[in-house]
């Protein structure tokens, strides 16, 4: 079984580009040109330097002892959260912007729901001096006001998405507008594996980073470099893709998905799309959904703003139907709780999404020599206000 | 003959209207109509609403929220126009995004407008290499007729190619642009128009985005077979309700 795209753009039936024409001519010239441009060595040259020097990498891979002897298994946390701003997220920007200088760009658009990857792709503009717009739903706007506030410090303009649902769905909506209405100086930076092809793929690449480094890592930890699980949550999937390359073909490792569940998988308040999900397409690609029967998309809940994603990327719903991932979930509850065990056992405040995935140590038991590395896609700063409103801090 | 083919051959210029079916209420759907049809107009595009639409302004995106809101559903719509070709003898075009369709069933969906007597679809975001290698058999399995867009930024051979696998017209976008954007064209814009024009393709064209009164409509039809109007007809049934609907033809039409 194969779990990369093929060369049509699809991960089985899912994927695809399925974009209205005024949007060919960019994403096609995108697709004809990402794998050379990424495999160019002073591409690579740039692009490594600046994950080193300015994002802040390796990311430590960090063995987690007292959450290891709670759950008696061993447990690892790749500390994405040790990132530059924070997430994940950069080691994206970080690879579109110097492949938008590459496609002669010099606008740049995107979306964002928390606001993390509107703050990641912010800052690269930034550093690269250039013009930077980011679509963010009105509502998510008056809920993230320091990431707002980032972002403008930043140098970017910040434009309210007023239409359908104003959260993220719809601030993707408005990007995917403003790249209809400018074809040619315009590079869009979406924020996850979702998307077009290639989207899914450029973005999985970049973030392929973290499971390159665990295996080396791990290697010098525990004298092996596949471990017996790799877990990550999964909104559009960019944390999880990067979690999960390297692994895709071992098969001794196993995979395991985690969505939000928001206030339960069958509470009518979820993110759930693997479960609550069918096959259909969003924003370009044929994915699993939240739809209504006559196919309109329905808005999702999570109490994180960075999972509250109707759809899924297409080399997750692959994963799914071919069962290679376990899927599971974690309600807003049980996300909250595993977010202070961490705070309280190990001293690291993990964002909300992240939390999801620590989760499932309360629902899953592990043999006591298991080794499960758990992505920490990002720390909990921009969630304080959450976790202060929850536990009543 | 399919209708649209029909009218494709008359001599004169064509006006085609959209309306978002459902807006401003569910029910308008048959009545916007016959009046369209009475006031003149050669061909009518009945919006099927979507919850994202990727490729229209805001305008369009408004009523397609409202008629969501109403209650349109495409099984709604197809109950609504069970009966239309006792009354109406114009071409019918339903112009919806993909996901409704895929999720009603694509043979169904295609098996349903045979039925009632619709000719032509338009799917912006169905791509043309995934219709030409899944669907195509089936739209003309039900003589359906399928509409691809082009824009400024199509090239020459990726227009060719549409156009080898077109079966009516090709929807000519006048510019980089969702629908609504702007109105009235510059020399960019018609110098475009004639380069389509000098291509001398098999399909004629009809132009749309941006045409918004007689003169749009004049510039446009003087490089194309006919012009496609939608936001500012919405605007205008949003303004006037839709017994009006014969001022805002007549006032496009006018000599
Ligand atoms: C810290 C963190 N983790 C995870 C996600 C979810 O995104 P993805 O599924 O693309 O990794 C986000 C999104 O904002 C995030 O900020």
């Amino acid at each position: 079984m194969n779990y990369n795209v093929n060369e049509k753009g699809y991960y089985g039936v899912f994927g695809g580009a399925y974009i209205p024409e005024m949007l060919y001519p960019n994403v096609e010239e995108l697709r004809q040109n990402y794998l050379k441009v990424m495999a160019e060595p002073d591409f690579q040259k740039e692009f490594q330097q600046l994950l080193r020097d300015y994002v802040g990498r390796p990311s430590p891979l960090y063995f987690a002892k007292r959450l290891s002897e709670k759950y008696n298994t061993k447990i690892y946390l790749k500390r994405e959260d040790l990132n530059h701003t924070g997430a994940h997220k950069i080691n994206n920007t970080v690879g579109q912007i110097l492949m938008a200088k590459r496609l002669g760009k010099s606008r740049i658009i995107a979306e964002t729901g928390a606001g993390q990857h509107g703050v990641a792709t912010a800052t690269v503009c930034a550093l690269m001096g250039m013009e930077c717009i980011v679509y963010m739903g009105e509502i998510d706007i008056a809920r993230q006001a320091p990431n707002v506030a980032r972002m403008k410090m930043l140098g970017a303009t910040v434009i309210p998405a007023l239409s359908g649902s104003r959260t993220l769905k719809d601030a993707t909506n408005e990007a995917i507008r403003d790249w209809i209405n400018n074809p040619v100086n315009t590079h869009y930076i979406i924020g996850s594996a979702i998307g077009p092809h290639p989207y899914p793929d450029m973005v999985t690449r970049f973030q392929s980073i973290i499971s390159e480094e665990i295996k080396w890592q791990l290697k010098e930890h525990e004298g092996r470099e596949n471990p017996d699980y790799v877990v990550a949550c999964i909104g559009g999937g960019s944390n999880a893709a990067g979690t999960y390359y390297h692994f895709l073909h071992e098969e001794s490792v196993k995979i395991i998905a985690v969505e939000a569940a928001g206030l339960g998988v069958d509470s009518g308040e979820s993110a759930a799309t693997s479960i609550l999900g069918k096959e259909g397409i969003i924003h370009g690609c044929k994915t699993l959904l939240m739809q209504t029967n006559d196919g309109q998309i329905t808005e999702p809940y999570s109490i994180s703003a960075g999972l509250d994603y109707p759809g899924v990327g297409p080399m997750h719903a692959h994963l799914c139907k071919t069962g290679r991932a376990e899927f599971m979930s974690a309600t807003d509850d049980e996300a909250m709780k595993s977010g202070l065990e961490l705070s309280k056992l190990e001293g690291i405040i993990p964002a909300i999404e992240s939390s999801h995935a620590l989760a499932i140590f309360e629902k899953k038991k592990f043999k006591e020599d298991d080794i499960v590395v758990v992505s920490l896609s990002g720390r909990g700063d921009k969630d304080l206000d959450t976790y202060i409103n929850y536990f009543k801090l | 003959m399919n209708r649209i083919n029909q009218k494709l051959e008359e001599s004169k210029r064509l006006l085609s209207i959209y309306f978002t079916a459902g807006y401003p209420n569910l029910n308008d759907t048959v009545t916007i109509i016959q009046n369209l049809e009475k006031s003149g107009v050669d061909m009518i595009e009945i919006g099927l609403p979507f919850s994202d639409p990727l490729a229209d302004g805001p305008t369009i995106q408004a009523s397609s929220t409202k008629a969501l809101q109403n209650g349109m559903t495409s099984e709604v719509l197809f109950g609504q126009l069970k009966n239309i070709r006792e009354t109406v003898k114009i071409p019918l075009i339903i112009m919806g995004y993909f996901n409704p369709i895929l999720q009603f069933g694509v043979e169904e969906f295609c098996k349903k407008c045979s039925e009632i007597g619709i000719d032509g679809l338009i799917i912006p975001d169905l791509p043309v290499d995934v219709y030409n290698d899944q669907y195509k058999a089936t739209f003309e399995k039900y003589g359906l007729v399928n509409v691809f867009l082009i824009t400024p930024q199509t090239s020459d051979e990726r227009i060719r190619f549409i156009d080898s696998i077109s079966n009516g017209f090709i929807y000519m976008v006048s510019s980089a642009s969702v629908t609504g954007s702007q109105s009235g064209f510059g020399e960019e814009q018609t110098n475009y128009f004639k380069r389509i024009e000098k291509m001398s393709l098999d399909n004629p064209q009809i132009i749309g985005f941006g045409i918004s009164d007689n003169t749009s409509f004049t510039q446009a039809t003087e490089y194309a077979k006919g012009a496609i109007i939608g936001s500012a007809f919405i605007k205008h049934v949003t303004s006037f309700g839709i017994n009006d609907v014969d001022k805002f033809v007549s006032k496009i039409l006018k000599a």
